[in-house]
């Protein structure tokens, strides 16, 4: 035993070891392809719920942006546009006396009778004698009254005469033409009568009625009375009013208290403190910085309700944690090497942190603003609680005017209970935001491998 | 310890490559990370435009006072320094020296080479810009390559100069941090294993350069290849534990040390 020869004993041993090794090498390969095979999952689950939304966004949302327009001449009847002449300078009058005369004349021109005109119009057009007043004129959106009288004033001339105009159908119409309603439904749930749904069929049949872009998404403000056309123009302005704001405020402030953080301030109590808090702000609710915005900015600072300069303090509040947490992470994982390499040639520390360390960065500040302004631009919260969900049907000129915002839109389309905006105005205007969102992000893109080239 | 500071005095009286005037002046040098002292009385003279190698195993402290002397220690919040260190007789650690100014005068080239994400123009040209030391855009061109001759990289990238720096090879890296380095036109250059990172062949360039330096530049550099010390340095300082056991003329040390420490290192028995 003892004289066993120590060759073979190493084998057997160098065997056992190698034995053992393989018995394991099969399970080690099948964790690993099991949690190759967990993530494809996860990834194709990702995708999968990306895809059934986007499908259904855009497939709900489409055919908002085309809206039944009626081609048609339209008949200036000279005996229903009973008004005097557009006023003109008189000897002796002051100009501030012919624009209070030329208001006057634009409002006597709005009182005129422009419903009748429309109805009779679409009653020739139709050349049926019986049909009743209401349904002629519940196929025409209520707002396109204001589209004659636009015309008449910018050319009083029109009396008289006969213009082929486009008009949008009432929104009832233009849901019951692209099938939005079942046909079947008896009349005493139908939104238009029964005439009124069979002249909306024949002209479309006809050709008169046709499916349009609705330019008018883009150009016009919400409406109620004229729901057909209702626009995101206002909430859109008011968006990028308060993008604006955030992008002016947020960047530099969290970029600037991101430096002075990691790179210049000493590290005790009371940065640890300030560190602690910044990471507690971003978690907190959106809606509670809506409440600290009322609070602060209307009650306090007697800033406008409504305004955009409000939601884009608020909402810099809200982003300036992520944009100092990120552009914080960005500078601490600059490697130490370039820290030393500009120390070690003289560079002050203002100068290593601007001519080295934050040039490398800038990526990361730009994915940091990126998220922290897409966050914002979705945010509807806090804004509900500083009146951003006003009725608010004019395009804001500045910051300061009163608005509502694109998410707050949505929000209150979605709220509705007219249908139309229920089945096709909340995804169109979901889509607005998603393509203001992508677009922002693709500038931010851009700038970012524009940056990364350079170095 | 005082035993040996006048053991290591008197070598370096003795030496003939002792130098009329020392550059710079290390005295009673303590160097504390929080509670660890890192060095213990360390006494060493840097002499003038000579080169001076810190030996040592890892950890004896031979880096921690390279770093000293051009206050590198002062970016670690923990470190605290005692003692004078001094650069032509004035304390580098008076509250009235600018740091700036000092790092301007006593440059550094690192264990990895670190060009900066930049061209290799403006590698070279950072510093004589933030010193003002080019008044001119030709001035500057004309330093920078100067620098790259003086560091010997300027025939291989003449073509490229507007090409990232960190697109060169390793040790052509490690000649542009040199050459940045110098551009500064410091009295001083200290280097912090400028090989350790490199193949033999770049490193044998270096240590040719570093010998060509010497003509212009005080150099301080520390290494762990006894080799390297014994071929580029005039002097050698031999650490152990934070504890500077000798210092001397090289060829002394290296043949007829007087500390059994530093005879056990350099025969290669620890370290």
């Amino acid at each position: 035993m003892a004289n066993q020869s120590p060759v073979s004993t190493e084998q057997a041993e160098n065997q056992a070891r190698l034995s053992r090794i393989r018995s394991g090498l099969a399970r080690r390969h099948g964790r690993e392809r099991r949690f190759r095979l967990y993530g494809l999952l996860a990834i194709g689950a990702a995708l999968a719920f990306v895809v059934i939304l986007f499908s259904m966004i855009l497939s709900k949302g489409l055919p908002a942006f085309t809206q039944a327009t009626l081609t048609i001449p339209i008949t200036f009847d000279a005996e229903l546009l009973d008004i005097d002449p557009r006023p003109t300078l008189q000897d002796g009058q002051s100009p501030a006396d012919l624009r209070a005369a030329d208001l006057r004349w634009q409002r006597d021109a709005t009182m005129l009778n422009w419903n009748s005109i429309i109805e009779q119009s679409v009653r020739e057009l139709t050349g049926d004698t019986q049909i009743a007043p209401r349904d002629l004129q519940s196929i025409i959106d209520n707002g396109e009254r204001f589209k004659l009288r636009d015309a008449f004033v910018a050319n009083p001339a029109l009396a008289g005469q006969t213009v082929e105009m486009q008009l949008l159908a009432s929104a009832n119409a233009d849901n019951w033409l692209k099938g939005n309603i079942n046909r079947d439904l008896p009349d005493a749930q139908q939104q238009l009568s029964a005439d009124a749904r069979a002249l909306a069929d024949r002209l479309y049949e006809d050709g008169q009625i046709r499916m349009a872009f609705a330019w008018h998404i883009f150009t016009n403000v919400d409406s109620r009375s004229a729901p057909a056309s209702a626009g995101l123009a206002g909430a859109f302005m008011g968006s990028l009013y308060m993008m604006l704001v955030v992008i002016v405020l947020a960047v530099p402030i969290g970029v600037a208290s991101a430096i002075y953080l990691e790179e210049f301030a000493p590290k005790n109590r009371l940065t640890d403190l300030i560190e602690v808090n910044i990471n507690n702000l971003a978690a907190v609710p959106s809606i509670v910085f809506g409440l600290l915005g009322a609070a602060v900015f209307i009650n306090y600072f007697r800033l406008p309700l409504s305004a955009p300069i409000v939601g884009g303090l608020v909402l810099t509040l809200m982003t300036l944690p992520t944009i100092i947490i990120a552009t914080r992470s960005a500078l601490r994982a600059v490697p130490p090497s370039l820290r030393q390499a500009a120390l070690g040639l003289g560079a002050s520390r203002t100068q290593m942190v601007f001519h080295h360390v934050l040039p490398v960065t800038y990526p990361g500040i730009l994915t940091a603003t990126i998220i922290g302004v897409a966050q914002a631009l979705g945010e509807t919260a806090p804004l509900l609680l500083i009146g951003m969900n006003a009725f608010v049907a004019a395009v804001p000129g500045s910051p300061f005017d009163q608005s509502s915002a694109l998410p707050v839109q949505i929000y209150l389309w979605q709220g509705n209970e007219n249908r139309n905006f229920f089945e096709a105005r909340t995804s169109a205007a979901i889509i607005v935001l998603l393509a203001l969102m992508i677009s922002l992000n693709a500038v931010a893109i851009f700038l970012r491998s524009r940056l990364e080239r350079r170095r | 310890m005082n035993q040996m500071t006048e053991i290591a005095l008197e070598n370096a009286i003795t030496s003939a490559a002792r130098p009329l005037d020392a550059k710079m002046r290390g005295r009673d040098v303590n160097v504390f990370y929080g509670a660890k002292q890192a060095l213990f009385d360390v006494n060493l003279d840097i002499g003038e435009r000579q080169v001076t190698a810190l030996i040592g195993p890892s950890g004896c402290g031979k880096s921690t006072f390279l770093r000293c002397l051009n206050r590198m220690n002062d970016t670690i919040d923990i470190a605290r320094i005692d003692g004078s260190i001094t650069l032509d007789g004035q304390d580098i650690y008076d509250p009235k020296i600018d740091v700036v100014e000092l790092r301007a005068r006593v440059g550094m080239v690192f264990q990895k080479p670190n060009p900066f994400p930049k061209s290799i123009f403006e590698n070279v040209a950072y510093g004589p810009k933030i010193h003002g030391l080019a008044s001119n855009k030709t001035d500057l061109e004309e330093i920078v390559v100067t620098s790259l001759k003086k560091a010997s990289l300027y025939e291989e990238v003449k073509d490229r100069l507007h090409e990232p720096g960190t697109g060169l090879s390793g040790g052509q890296q490690q000649r542009l941090c040199i050459a940045r380095a110098i551009a500064v036109s410091p009295e001083v250059i200290l280097m912090d294993e400028p090989c350790s990172a490199l193949d033999p062949i770049a490193t044998a360039k270096i240590e040719e350069l570093i010998d060509e330096l010497r003509a212009n530049f005080t150099i301080v550099i520390v290494t762990h290849s006894m080799q390297q010390a014994a071929r580029v340095s005039q002097r050698t300082a031999f650490f152990h534990l934070g504890v500077l056991v000798e210092e001397g003329a090289t060829e002394q040390i290296f043949t007829a040390p007087s500390d059994k420490r530093t005879q056990d290192y350099v025969t290669g028995r620890f370290g």
